[in-house]
């Protein structure tokens, strides 16, 4: 078993809470999913460091692959054809 | 009586005692690192002796509660039939042209095709001797597949994506789950019995029926995904790219 140093589990934890914040205040739901993909690959490290590599396999295929998809392709239908933040500012 | 301060008498007693119970909670959780599950402990020390697989979640998964595993593979099968029920109409015309303006994207992408494509391979085959599996390791093969309508634009990505391929891949991916299940029945009593040799510890040889459920498992998972990406891309992506000037 590898030792895990605690100050490590302290690092990933705080950070993980942090971006947690910071994809609820962002309110742009484009960069919402750019963040909340960061907040999901930080779990990722969470559960690597806990330990867990096939948890942090399933995370990691659902956050960056499988959600993110399906809530661009809402947002996309949602908001007829704008794309981007330029588009949007027209 | 303003609408606000309504809101205000209703919201901070239902917070405060929402907070109440949510300290009240934490405060019973175990410490940090502590577990006491015994189950965990048992399959860790017997998965491998056992079954000869180096990986003890996925024995769990595929062999200890192999039948669970049956039970998820048919609740994404028919959660991806809904979608193509509710989404799919049939032949809708010419499909629109989707240019990739960025040639960064495109280089990046078509690199990163194949690299994706191996990877997730990688990850379902050595699925039971070292972390990963079939959802992973076939999510990543459908990513990789995704990359193409991101590099090369849409109607590459349509060629690739064929409903009357991916129907059956999807099909026979959860099918051969319950054949495998069925023969382990016939052949020695229970049903998704592990009737297969169970191989040398640390190979690709190891682990009995668990190779097979596991790749019974990525290809439900890769064209289940490939399907439900298929169909909201047409429909929720491809009208957008149609108002676009050609």
């Amino acid at each position: 078993m590898v030792h895990v140093p605690e100050a490590l589990h302290a690092v990933v934890l705080v950070s993980a809470a942090l971006l947690a914040t910071a994809v609820v205040l962002t309110r742009n739901t484009l960069r919402q999913i750019l963040v909340n993909g960061v907040y999901g690959l930080m779990l990722v490290i969470l559960f690597v460091v806990l330990q867990a590599p096939d948890v942090a396999l399933s995370m990691l295929v659902v956050t960056t692959i499988a959600y993110p998809l399906i809530v661009l392709a809402a947002i996309a239908r949602t908001r007829s054809g704008k794309l981007t933040d330029e588009q949007e500012q027209e | 009586m303003t609408r606000a301060r309504i809101r205000a008498i209703f919201a901070v007693p239902v917070l405060a005692a929402l907070g109440v119970f949510l300290f009240w909670g934490f405060a019973g959780v175990p410490d940090f690192g502590g577990f006491h599950g015994r189950y965990g402990t048992i399959i860790n020390h017997r998965a491998t002796p056992e079954r000869h697989t180096t990986n003890a979640v996925t024995a769990v998964v595929f062999d200890y509660r192999g039948v669970d595993t049956l039970g998820e593979e048919f609740i994404l099968f028919a959660a991806v039939v809904g979608v193509v029920l509710l989404l799919r109409k049939g032949d809708e015309g010419e499909p629109p042209t989707a240019p990739v303006r960025s040639e960064q994207v495109r280089l990046v992408g078509a690199v990163m095709v194949g690299v994706a494509f191996l990877i997730g391979l990688w990850v379902i085959a050595f699925g039971f001797v070292t972390p990963g599996g079939g959802f992973q390791g076939g999510v990543v093969v459908a990513g990789a597949l995704l990359l193409v309508f991101l590099t090369a634009g849409y109607r590459p990505w349509q060629r690739l994506a064929k409903e009357r391929a991916l129907d059956p891949l999807e099909g026979l991916g959860v099918g051969s789950f319950v054949a495998i299940g069925l023969a382990g029945l016939i052949a020695s009593g229970p049903f998704l019995h592990n009737f297969i040799g169970s191989g040398r510890t640390g190979t690709l040889a190891s682990g009995g029926t668990m190779p097979l459920l596991n790749w019974a498992t990525a290809l439900e998972v890769a064209a289940a995904n490939v399907v439900l990406y298929a169909e909201f891309l047409e429909h929720y992506v491809a009208p957008i790219f149609a108002k676009e000037p050609r």
